[in-house]
């Protein structure tokens, strides 16, 4: 099956608009490539002021205005999409629950996966419309297996990372149209549009966080579900150098923000290299500890057909770098009096990689093809193999 | 093809009805004349007769006395000069009355002005009972006030429902605030012009209507409100009209709203039959294609609005099914409030003991002057598939 939306064959398009300048310049072009495109804006939130307020992001009402006065430019009909329920349950509680197990999950894939590319797209689908055009930059085309989804021309700006959770069939009814250009580009094209946002702020924090403040927010909101309120920093002697107010302000490899009372004997920066969030546990030591030789990921998503082994290169953070690697992949078996064990994605890394977080995604490459990406499970460091 | 190239069926009156050609003559009259009503020269002399007329015209029109009219902006600022306004004034009278009673199923200018009065001035807001067509519960009002009727300050219930039609029993509310000598107001937003309105015969202390639901223009409405009922200003700066509403009179407004009011009510019989008939139709046509859809509210004829037809469509979305009519051109409400753009299961059909789901899944079609059979045929037409996908999506 060839995918939706490809040169010359218009279709109806849902053009997801978050009020921002990607999305308005993305909706404008399906509009230009013929499509007959529909503009929707997504309510995350019953109550905007819930989850922030104010600051820029995907759940304000300045930014459903702003989508809406784009969609007025470019002359297409707007609606606003109440997804506020679906997005709290598989994205927001997500995210609290991962950070009181210790991990560091990435809201925008599992948003990807969950919503803009699910809920979204199977209502459109419902609806009579073939595809959902999104502002990400990453590039889709057809390869001799079906639909490929490449990062984007604008390096600085790819996106094929938080797009790496989406399977073929996703992909064969997604639009990108901006991933062939770089951003300054599309600014001055929308800015030509007429588009107010032409020179709106990007986003970079997470939608319905405030102001960036991670651990607050989920102090607040986790409330009696903090795992922890207090605990120790220590070395990896064991030997307290700290205290904490929650394990959830910390992620693996984080040096700002430890207010360690006095340096490390050595006068060296010290890391978060472990997180312990039942005994509330931070272990802090020197950066080369950090290094990571083997990652094991769970929870694969394919773009295309699953591989069983693969050599290419994994991103382990959005705007990480690359790394080269070995793939294998161990599929699901049923162990005899064990029950199932699940699928997973043993990644073997040719060269250490620093600061790396169980809960985020390794999205792996071949060359600018995105293979598919699982979810950070554990990982085995230098250190671990010395001891 | 696109909304654009579709001529549009307008199903959406209750939210805002065309101009009557008459109303946009007689604004327009006055929109290239200068004058203040509030000068004493020749030219403000003018603007103030065109005013006073219009105000006589609208007191004709609703049988009450020109004194009694009130010119606002619109029939939002009316609720809340008549909600706010009379709580303090009652209330400054005796410090007692705290209490205000109105139904659960008004319209937020008035909802969102006692919650507010609620929160910020003290007072102890009850929202009656009403039936499952949206009815007021009549007993219920009758023990509330019966409970201390020393200490409420206002009685506000609306003449008729926006969304489901219904009309309420306000003679009932008149006769059992009366007792006691509690002033009621009611918002008649959505009755005057389609169903027989007099002032002075209802017996309510405050009416308050707008122009642009009646075949008027935007922006001017007015509070009808009795002499003796003491109302706080909301809005200072020079005391226009009767020291209770301040603030540049727009003759031209004005007099478009006259003229469209005059109009409404004069052809409000005729109306009433016609669009009553159209009505009928519609909500025949729609049941015979979607027979599991149910009409909301009172049953047409004497208690419901002629123009309104609201329907729950089980297992639909009711704004996947707006989408898409909206994309065959034809144009309807899902006639529940938005916060942020974010659509609330309305708070009329939760009052009417409709589920959350029942409540998403309905749509409001409202007719009106400039309705006719062939808007009825299209929606008929286009209903049962655009149920059929709607379902789709909801699953």
């Amino acid at each position: 099956m060839r995918r939706a939306g490809q040169a010359g064959v218009p279709v109806r398009v849902i053009a997801a608009m978050s009020g921002g300048v990607d999305s308005a310049a993305a909706a404008a072009r399906a509009v230009e490539a013929g499509h007959d495109v529909t503009g929707i804006h997504l309510a995350l939130s019953r109550n905007p002021a819930s989850y922030r307020s104010g600051a820029r992001g995907c759940c304000t009402i300045e930014d459903a205005n702003d989508a809406r006065r784009a969609a007025d430019v470019i002359g297409i009909p707007f609606y606003v999409w109440d997804l506020s329920d679906r997005f709290h349950e598989d994205v927001v509680e997500d995210f609290m629950s991962e950070y009181a197990s210790g991990r560091t999950p990435n809201p925008c894939l599992r948003c990807n996966e969950k919503i803009k590319f699910a809920a979204v797209l199977d209502r459109a689908l419902a609806l009579g419309f073939d595809a959902v055009a999104t502002g990400h930059y990453a590039v889709l085309h057809d390869g001799p297996d079906g639909v490929e989804l490449h990062r984007s021309a604008d390096a600085a700006k790819d996106q094929s990372y938080v797009l790496g959770v989406l399977t073929q069939e996703q992909l064969r009814h997604s639009l990108f149209p901006l991933g062939d250009t770089p951003k300054p580009q599309v600014r001055e094209e929308a800015a030509r549009r007429g588009l107010l946002v032409a020179d709106k702020p990007d986003s970079h924090d997470i939608c319905f966080v405030a102001d960036g403040d991670n651990a607050g927010w989920l102090r607040e909101k986790l409330g009696d579900r903090m795992p922890n309120t207090e605990g120790a920093i220590v070395d990896e002697a064991g030997v307290e150098v700290g205290r904490h107010s929650g394990t959830t302000a910390f992620t693996i490899g984080q040096r700002r923000g430890l207010r360690l009372g006095q340096p490390a004997a050595d006068g060296r920066p010290r890391f978060v290299l472990d997180i312990e969030p039942v005994s509330g546990t931070v272990t802090v030591g020197p950066r080369e500890h950090l290094a990571v030789t083997h990652v094991s990921g769970v929870r694969p998503r394919w773009a295309g057909t699953a591989p069983t082994t693969l050599e290419g290169t994994v991103q382990l953070r959005a705007h990480g770098q690359e790394h080269r690697c070995r793939v294998a992949v161990h599929p699901a078996v049923e162990e005899a009096g064990h029950g199932r064990r699940e699928t997973t994605v043993e990644i073997e890394l040719l060269e250490p990689a620093y600061g790396i977080a169980p809960g985020q995604a390794a999205v792996l490459y071949d060359g600018t093809r995105v293979v598919g990406s699982a979810t950070i499970a554990a990982t085995r460091r230098v250190a671990d193999a010395a001891r | 093809m696109t909304a654009s190239e579709t001529p549009v069926v307008y199903l959406d009156h209750a939210a805002t009805t065309p101009m009557a050609p008459a109303a946009v003559e007689a604004m327009t009259t006055h929109l290239l004349e200068v004058g203040n009503a509030s000068s004493l020269h020749a030219s403000g002399r003018r603007a103030r007769r065109v005013v006073e007329e219009s105000r006589e015209t609208i007191a004709q029109a609703l049988d009450c006395r020109p004194g009694e009219v009130v010119f606002t902006s619109g029939g939002t600022e009316a609720d809340n000069l008549a909600v706010k306004g009379v709580y303090w004034s009652r209330r400054a009278e005796d410090p007692r009355r705290v209490r205000i009673l109105a139904t659960s199923v008004e319209h937020h200018a008035v909802l969102d002005p006692l919650q507010w009065l609620e929160a910020r001035e003290g007072a102890k807001v009850e929202l009656l009972p009403v039936d499952e067509a949206g009815r007021l519960d009549v007993h219920a009002l009758e023990q509330a006030i019966a409970r201390e009727p020393e200490s409420v300050a206002l009685v506000s219930v609306m003449w008729a429902n926006n969304e489901v039609g219904a009309l309420q029993p306000v003679a009932d509310v008149v006769r059992l605030a009366g007792e006691h000598g509690i002033p009621v107001h009611t918002d008649a937003v959505q009755a005057v012009g389609t169903v027989p309105v007099s002032f002075a015969g209802s017996g309510v202390d405050a009416l308050s209507l707008t122009g642009h639901k009646v075949g008027g223009p935007y922006g001017v409405g007015a509070l009808v409100a009795r002499r003796e009922l003491p109302v706080t200003a909301l809005v200072h700066g020079g005391g226009q009209e009767r020291d209770i509403r301040s603030g540049t009179i727009d003759a031209p407004a004005i007099a478009g709203f006259a003229a469209a009011v005059e109009l409404a009510v004069k052809e409000q019989a005729s109306y009433a039959a016609q669009v009553g008939a159209l009505r009928d139709e519609l909500v025949r046509g729609v049941l015979s294609v979607v027979p599991d859809a149910f009409l909301n509210g009172p049953p047409a004829g004497a208690e419901r609005l002629p123009g309104n037809a609201h329907f729950s469509f089980p297992g639909c979305e009711g704004d996947s099914l707006l989408m898409l009519l909206d994309a065959r051109g034809i144009e309807c409400s899902t006639g529940s409030a938005c916060s942020a753009g974010v659509p609330q299961p309305s708070h009329v059909l939760l009052a009417m003991g409709r589920t959350d789901a029942q409540a998403r899944s309905s749509l409001r079609f409202s007719l009106g002057h400039t309705s006719t059979r062939a808007d009825v045929d299209a929606l008929v037409e286009a209903i049962g598939p655009c149920v059929e996908r709607a379902r789709l999506a909801s699953r």
